[in-house]
């Protein structure tokens, strides 16, 4: 078969099957691309899953375009992403064409009124799980103490300031802090 | 001019979404709170759609805001604005930037920007506990309050009963019922 063509029928198949998203999606990735198609190697697998850490988007999309590109280039990076991409895109669509009437069911708007509660548990859970694993170092946490106070006061007054603002904040502050460190040992290193 | 909006707005959050799944959230809510494209209500409905269909929540969100604000062409474009940064931004690190992720300044700005995500996170998820709890003058509104203490005591709860506990997509189905258990069929 076109490689390409296999590129992007094998990721929209993990576009369709996996729920959950993450880290669901690397034990399906392990199975498709490493055991079956023996695309990458599993420590290739790993190595995506600690460059999808340090890179924004979802693990899925940065699977997808390292796999594709190793495999084809430029071409091949573009039939896995889209492929990997289309299936929800597709259920997305469907949905938004009728959510709207089936929220005017009396039974349905209120079941969301229950899903609304559950949906704020989750978000909640997935801060929670992030909060185990990170180091429990008093930089780290100390940003994190901060972030959380800002946004709630950006949330609970409206303000319109945005998030992105409070991590090139941190971001900045972490960085001219190591930049410091840096200079005061070199320094020391002089004398 | 919406697709432009559309666009800038989802290129940003597909830009700056550290931290899974979970982490693009509060900037999705952002984008959409400000650009009045959602409100929260409907926001959290996508969430719990996100979560119940397959592929990222951030994809399915770009992809109905883009729908509702501007037809499939809006689709198209916030869906693509959102996918792009990671997609370019892989293939950078492919080719040109194999070490970058390596160097010690790189790592100092990670180091900064993981804690902010969760602390935002952390945050957006109290705010909407807390909010569904309340009533606009600041008192409780006593059924959601009640649901949110037996849902989250279910949700945590069955992680000590059997691993890794209940599924998100059946503490949905559950809290559907509840809602239904608790305003009514009509």
């Amino acid at each position: 078969m076109n490689i390409l063509l296999d590129l992007f029928l094998t990721f929209a198949r993990i576009g369709l099957f996996t729920f959950g998203g993450g880290y669901a999606m690397i034990a399906f990735m392990e199975r498709s691309c490493v055991e079956g198609k023996r695309w990458i190697s599993h420590d290739e697998l790993m190595d995506i899953t600690v460059i999808a850490e340090s890179t924004p988007g979802p693990i899925a999309i940065n699977c997808a375009t390292y796999v594709g590109y190793k495999q084809k280039g430029l071409a091949g990076a573009v039939a896995a992403t889209v492929g990997i991409v289309l299936p929800s895109f597709c259920i997305i669509l469907v949905i938004s064409a009728f959510l709207d009437d089936f929220l005017k069911i009396a039974w349905v708007a209120h079941a969301f009124r229950g899903i609304k509660i559950a949906v704020g548990i989750l978000i909640f859970d997935a801060a929670a799980k992030m909060i185990c694993r990170m180091p429990k170092k008093p930089l780290p946490l100390a940003v994190m103490g901060g972030a959380f106070c800002a946004m709630m006061l950006i949330n609970i007054f409206a303000l319109r300031i945005s998030s992105i603002t409070l991590m090139l904040i941190a971001a900045i502050l972490s960085l001219s802090i190591f930049g410091a460190k840096r200079n005061f040992a070199g320094e020391r290193r002089d004398k | 001019m919406i697709y432009f909006d559309l666009f800038i707005g989802f290129l940003e959050v597909g830009l700056f979404s550290f931290g899974g799944a979970y982490g693009a959230i509060p900037l999705i809510r952002d984008v959409v709170l400000s650009h009045g494209w959602l409100e929260d209500e409907a926001l959290a409905y996508m969430i719990a759609v996100g979560e119940s269909t397959p592929g990222p929540i951030m994809v399915n969100l770009a992809t109905y805001v883009g729908r509702s604000q501007a037809g499939l062409p809006g689709a198209l474009i916030a869906t693509a604005a959102v996918v792009l940064p990671s997609f370019v931004i892989i293939l950078l690190v492919m080719t040109l930037l194999r070490k970058v992720l390596e160097n010690p300044y790189a790592q100092a700005v990670l180091r900064g920007l993981k804690p902010c995500v969760i602390g935002i996170v952390l945050a957006t998820g109290v705010y909407m506990i807390v909010r569904n709890c309340g009533e606009d003058a600041g008192s409780v509104n006593a059924p959601a309050a009640a649901m949110t203490a037996l849902l989250a005591g279910i949700h945590f709860g069955s992680r000590k009963l059997w691993k890794g506990g209940l599924s998100p997509v059946g503490l949905i189905v559950l809290s559907a019922l509840f809602g239904i258990a608790c305003y009514g069929w009509r």
